[in-house]
């Protein structure tokens, strides 16, 4: 299981997990999803660091964070 | 593995018809937090405005009512008195409560009302297309402003925590703002703290909630958590304007 898990058909692609997160390893998909956005996925596992900024700051409650 | 974060239960599992980055969603989940963490959602019943966040109903899991244009806190009042076990809040923009409601939100304030109000303070209008509210800033552009406002003609923006701090009734107003994670932790305690004063009877409580709205201010949504924090917070300075605990001479 992820450490962090995107419910993808909410989200809107504004970018602002991607801009709060402090590892930088949030990213915005080159796909899109069926509301016409490109949405955040989380690029690399291993520097994240499970802290939460993500969930806590994304609008549209789209993001739900696990700790291994 | 263990959750670090989840959706509060308080909230509908569905999207949401904000823009994107629009800081409404971050307001709502904070609000749904403290509901979970109080354990009173069976017992809530929230009042959504005229505005963006006219369909609030839709978005969280408890009783709802919707209420005419700046008139929440009337209705809210009403809920409250016909059934003084719930916890009732408000949510209310800024062009619903700072102009066409101004009436009601001070003097809500005035009988200190046992409810909570969640004041979104965008610094425009959001839903009808972005004109001047009351809150706008000095200088700032908008459709109803298109060389910024201006102090001789349309006055300055009225301060609603500030003002509603000088009333006895009123036992916890605060400012927030939504624009970083750190002011996002201080707006979540400030909003569970306003539903405390309620649940403690202490009397009328409202958060203001400097919020963004890039659509209208014509930014992106990183772009406009700046803004906010370089033009709103020098203007609209966060805090604790009256507290419970500061008795009836605080503010």
């Amino acid at each position: 299981m992820s450490k962090v898990v995107f419910d993808e058909a909410k989200c809107k692609g504004c970018g602002v997990c991607v801009h709060f997160c402090p590892k930088k390893v949030i990213q915005m998909a080159d796909r899109i999803n069926a509301k016409g956005y490109h949405p955040a996925y989380l690029a690399n596992e291993g520097d994240c660091i499970s802290c939460g900024t993500c969930g806590r700051m994304c609008p549209d409650a789209v993001i739900e964070v696990f700790k291994p | 593995m263990k959750q670090v974060y989840a959706v509060p239960k308080a909230l509908q599992p569905r999207a949401t018809h904000y823009c994107p980055g629009c800081t409404h969603g971050i307001a709502h989940k904070l609000v749904a937090e403290a509901i979970d963490e109080l354990g009173v959602r069976d017992r809530t019943v929230g009042v959504a405005p005229v505005g963006c966040a006219v369909f609030a109903y839709d978005y969280f899991d408890c009783d709802f009512q919707q209420a005419s244009h700046g008139r929440a806190p009337a209705v809210a009042t009403g809920i409250r008195r016909a059934l003084p076990d719930a916890v009732v809040f408000a949510y209310q923009g800024d062009g619903d409560l700072a102009s066409i409601g101004a009436a009601e939100i001070v003097h809500a304030a005035m009988r200190g009302e046992r409810i909570t109000v969640i004041f979104i303070n965008n610094a425009i209008y959001g839903m009808t297309g972005g004109q001047m509210a009351p809150t706008t800033l000095v200088g700032q552009k908008t459709t109803t402003s298109p060389a910024g406002r201006k102090l001789e003609h349309a006055g300055s923006p009225i301060r609603i925590a500030e003002m509603l701090s000088t009333i006895p009734g009123a036992a916890y107003v605060a400012r927030v703002a939504l624009s970083s994670p750190a002011h996002v932790a201080r707006a979540k305690r400030a909003i569970r703290k306003a539903f405390d004063t309620q649940l403690a009877g202490a009397g009328f409580s409202l958060v203001e909630c400097l919020s963004t709205c890039p659509t209208n201010w014509g930014m992106a949504p990183i772009e406009a958590m700046t803004w906010l924090e370089e033009n709103m917070i020098p203007y609209y300075p966060l805090g604790e304007f009256r507290t419970p605990e500061g008795g009836a001479s605080n503010g």
